[in-house]
């Protein structure tokens, strides 16, 4: 539910660099998106219409790069997506830590005219 | 038909809220207090916590900011006891952000240096994400809701500063496995200070309460330095 308020935000920096960039109307938004940034892409789907008319962004197409989390083992260096209520790395066996990978939430680029 | 170009952003979505925790913070340290972000899931036991942790302050002020969706009941609680405490209302947010922070320390008066507790909204999801200008995330967790809850919920776990395991008076009539939990907390979080309390004993609190002194007190000594470097750099 958290995504209403971020959607706004997207719209906001969207139609602020397109309106820097000379643009009349955002066509496209390109978002990365961490499986670990505890945000929803169905949401901000969801979200998105409502928010962008009678905005530049109105119409606009977002499309959302996903990206796995992934965690490192300190044993064997080996990167690796975790199973289900473990976090032991599939070599080793060795618990692994915590990456940045998995946690982008970033908006990559847009598309105006 | 008109052209189409491409703009490149790479700005991420959260800088502004990022950006914004920052000047929280910094105000904060202005006034020699220490930010403490409290995190758990509804019923965890944050605003008892806050209680028991208060109580055992020696020198630091309490000033406390209560996250509610709606209400205003943990509030006119902590303010029976004497607590300096203010309220915001969500209506349906599930987290705090810092805009709403700036907004409220902003109006605050700050008369002694202390620690600022801000109890976040009962959600053990989205109050990770947001940085709100705390210097420390507290998360109160339970052994009522199970030992998996690293497991399930690992982006909270990862991000505490410190973490209460609350409601340990009941241990005896669980089935929490404590290896387990802590193996997860330990995968996610290597030097993560972990205290054992219970609201209803009281246990635990005063090392908790003694552990945040000595933060707050780290705080106000390097401001104390950093303000003193600064004034002579005028002179």
């Amino acid at each position: 539910m958290h995504e209403y308020p971020i959607t706004e935000h997207i719209v906001k920096m969207s139609e602020k660099r397109c309106r820097e960039a000379g643009g009349r109307k955002v066509v496209t938004i390109n978002l990365v998106l961490g499986e670990n940034s505890g945000f929803v892409p169905e949401s901000i789907h969801m979200y998105f219409d409502l928010i962008a008319e009678g905005t530049l962004c109105e119409g606009a197409e977002i499309t959302i790069k996903r990206i796995g989390t992934k965690l490192k083992c300190p044993s064997c260096g080996e990167l690796f997506t975790r199973k289900p209520l473990s976090f032991a790395c599939p070599k080793c066996g060795t618990d692994g830590e915590p990456t940045d990978t998995g946690k982008e939430f970033y908006i990559e680029s847009i598309e105006v005219e | 038909m008109h052209d189409v170009k491409k703009v490149d952003v790479m700005e991420g979505i959260l800088d502004e809220n990022d950006h914004i925790a920052g000047h929280v913070k910094e105000h904060m340290e202005d006034h020699g207090i220490l930010v403490v972000n409290e995190m758990g899931s509804p019923g965890a036991g944050k605003t008892t916590s806050l209680k028991n942790i208060i109580r055992h302050l020696k020198s630091a002020k309490p000033y406390v900011i209560e996250g509610d969706i709606e209400s205003d009941l943990d509030t006119r609680d902590l303010r029976g006891l004497g607590i300096k405490t203010f309220q915001i209302n969500t209506f349906g947010n599930c987290h705090l952000d810092a805009p709403m922070i700036h907004n409220m320390t902003g109006n605050m008066e700050f008369d002694e240096k202390g620690i600022l507790f801000i109890e976040n909204i009962g959600n053990l999801v989205c109050p990770a994400e947001f940085s709100i200008g705390e210097h420390l995330k507290m998360l109160v967790s339970t052994v009522t809701e199970g030992s998996d809850k690293p497991y399930k919920y690992p982006l909270a776990f990862e991000k505490a500063d410190l973490i209460l395991i609350n409601k340990v008076d009941l241990i005896p009539y669980l089935d929490f496995d404590e290896e387990f939990f802590m193996k997860g907390v330990r995968a996610l979080n290597k030097n993560v200070p972990v205290f054992k309390v219970s609201g209803k004993t009281g246990e635990g609190f005063a090392e908790v309460a003694a552990w945040l002194e000595s933060r707050a007190s780290e705080l106000t000594d390097r401001g104390h330095h950093e303000g003193h470097v600064h004034k002579h750099s005028h002179e």
